[in-house]
């Protein structure tokens, strides 16, 4: 519909009949280029956020001992291990949401009793998706983690020979699999919407197919809808990993973190910490060459976040190719 | 396709045919097992909603009171003072942010429909939009800073920052939902416009953007609900101050999330108060986000029937 639109406009351009024509063409001009220079502008804005970290941030690249924060020697030794902790939170809060994620999509498109049924569960996850990191910070902070307490409790006391559960569990449950629960809770609508979108794609007919052949409403599921979705599962999955490596504020103040850890314990009181979170509790006590180390961690982020949702755009296209 | 299909009986009797046909005991339990767990997850999803919001009701009810709203934290140590000073500085950045992502974001999406759509400006704007919902929010922040600090010197906080790092959060979710708005303005209706001699910003203003209206209405409050709950960047370059501040140019200015958060961080001796007020400032954020969703969901319909009306 719109291409045709399109089609016309340069010959409307032309002959524009019964309009003053210096008037009509002067506007017409100065109107499209302000929204050209609009499109041009959002463009710059992402030149722009690359260029000023680059020129704050790339020479923390190079720093040596004492210019770099947590006693770090040099700028590897620094993101290694707040790269593992992000990515080892991000990978628990994965495996947490990515089952409720697929089941409420479903609930919400093939299970849903009446339309009406289906909206109230999107305006739930909506609600969920639009709750502050810092309310969820709190929240997990002051009630989830003293909740979990007794469960982490009895998880060394019957699993403490596995390393995620081996050592002293931590007694303010202010630990990485807190943490990575509630950045799950956090990822859960942005993935259940994608997976949403691509069962909503299912072709009708391949639905009434499998139910023509007698198979149940489950059977139905697995053998139309799920591999037709497979790539918006794994989409939805690539967005929620990138949302869960980004998130700041809860980790912020839910983990109790150990600068330069490497662990995969998940219960202790000793975790590793995370790039965003470190960078929001250094920062505002950081001054100099401590600043600009703190905005090249932000590069390293930003870069892994982009490579992750590179991949994960690249699945969603495949989703949709018609 | 790994489907297992009972076998039907040729029998003519109708009633044998229906019982041959019914899925085995195995496959029946198997397809109830798919449904519980499946209705188990949409309960999941609604049980940390309802306790995060009950957890903020019950505590954050505690200091409810008018003080809360009438007061700033200067001077106060212990129990008392309010958000009053955070409240309005959320309102001021998010006014700037808006100001400044909106027009930005809506004519980019003009450009986009109306314009360029198979330009190659139009590919580098949406291969930027794409990227730039997945920049972390304080990646935001932190390039906010490096911009400010290059302009005006290392250190720098101000409110205007604040709402820069923002905009840079909002813009992709304006220039994403204004496009799939000015997408759904029937072709037709543009058409019918230049036909009768009309030029094209014309069209677009006096057609496009009236139909578009209630769409971009609430693509603008849902992006405005997607950052006013933003804490990590406003903590870095609008930083927190306890006292008012109603210059967006100039000095630390406290936001409501940053105000939860600091309450929480660097607690005095009575933590109690310290805790309350976290709470208290959370239920009011939760009221607010709340508000932003029901109003971006209400509005469409109501501009609507206003335009109707006149």
């Amino acid at each position: 519909m719109n291409a045709s639109a399109l089609e016309l406009a340069p010959a409307a351009g032309r002959v524009h009949g019964g309009i003053p024509a210096g008037v009509g063409a002067s506007g017409e001009r100065g109107f499209r280029g302000a929204m050209r220079g609009a499109a041009i502008a959002v463009a710059l804005v992402l030149a722009g956020v690359l260029t000023f970290l680059v020129i704050k941030g790339g020479p923390a690249f190079f720093a040596g001992a004492g210019d770099l924060p947590a006693h770090a020697t040099d700028f590897f030794s620094l993101a290694a291990p707040l790269a593992f902790g992000s990515a080892w939170v991000a990978v628990i809060a994965l495996a947490f949401a990515a089952l409720p994620a697929i089941g409420v999509a479903l609930a919400s498109t093939i299970y849903a009793p009446s339309p009406r049924f289906g909206r109230f569960l999107g305006a739930v996850l909506d609600l969920l998706a639009a709750v502050p990191s810092v309310v969820f910070g709190l929240w997990g902070l002051m009630v989830l983690a003293p909740a979990m307490v007794p469960l982490y409790e009895w998880l060394h006391g019957h699993l403490g020979w596995l390393p995620f559960f081996s050592g002293d569990p931590s007694v303010t449950g202010r630990t990485v699999l807190t943490a990575g629960l509630v950045v799950a809770v956090m990822i859960l609508p942005i993935m259940a919407a994608m997976c949403r979108e691509s069962f909503a794609l299912t072709p009708p007919p391949l639905i009434e197919a499998a139910y023509a052949l007698g198979a149940t409403r489950w059977e139905m599921v697995r053998t139309a809808v799920l591999p037709v979705a497979r790539s918006g599962i794994v989409a939805g999955g690539m967005l929620g990993l990138g949302r869960a490596l980004g998130e700041t504020m809860a980790v912020a103040m839910v983990l109790s973190a150990t600068p330069g850890l490497i662990s995969v314990n998940l219960i202790s009181s000793e975790n590793p910490p995370t790039i965003a979170a470190f960078i929001a509790s250094a920062f505002p006590e950081s001054t100099g060459s401590k600043v600009s180390a703190l905005i090249g961690l932000g590069l390293v982020l930003f870069a892994i976040s982009l490579v992750v949702s590179i991949v994960g755009r690249r699945f969603a296209k495949k989703g949709v190719a018609k | 396709m790994t489907l297992t299909l009972t076998r039907r009986e040729t029998s003519a009797d109708a009633a044998t045919t229906l019982r041959a046909s019914r899925p085995t005991w195995r496959r029946r339990s198997k397809n109830a097992l798919a449904t519980g767990a499946v209705v188990g997850a949409a309960v999941l999803t609604a049980v940390p909603l309802t306790l995060v919001i009950w957890a903020a009701i019950q505590r954050g009810s505690e200091r409810l009171d008018l003080a809360l709203f009438s007061n700033s934290m200067r001077g106060v140590v212990g129990q008392g003072g309010g958000l009053l000073h955070a409240l309005t500085g959320t309102l001021l950045i998010t006014a700037a942010t808006a100001a400044i992502a909106i027009p930005l974001g809506v004519s980019a999406a003009i450009y986009l429909t109306e314009y360029g759509d198979q330009t190659r400006l139009a590919s580098l704007t949406r291969r930027a939009v794409d990227i730039m919902v997945s920049i972390p929010s304080i990646v935001a922040g932190l390039a906010a800073y490096a911009l400010f600090s290059l302009l005006l010197g290392p250190g720098t906080r101000s409110g205007l920052a604040g709402a820069v790092a923002l905009a840079m959060i909002m813009i992709p979710v304006v220039v994403r939902a204004s496009e799939e708005v000015l997408r759904l303005v029937p072709g037709d209706l543009r058409e019918a416009g230049l036909a009768l001699g009309s030029p094209r910003w014309r069209v677009i203003r006096k057609i496009v953007l009236p139909t578009a209206l209630p769409g971009l209405t609430a693509g603008a409050v849902l992006g405005v609900a997607r950052i006013i709950g933003e804490t990590a960047p406003l903590l870095l370059v609008a930083g927190f101050t306890d006292a008012m501040n109603y210059n967006l140019a100039e000095g630390r200015m406290a936001t409501l999330p940053v105000f939860i958060y600091t309450q929480w961080s660097s607690k005095g001796l009575d933590t109690a108060a310290y805790d309350q007020r976290a709470w208290a400032g959370a239920l009011v954020l939760m009221a607010v986000v709340v508000a932003l969703q029901l109003a971006a969901r209400a509005l469409p319909p109501q501009i609507a029937k206003l335009r109707r009306n006149r």
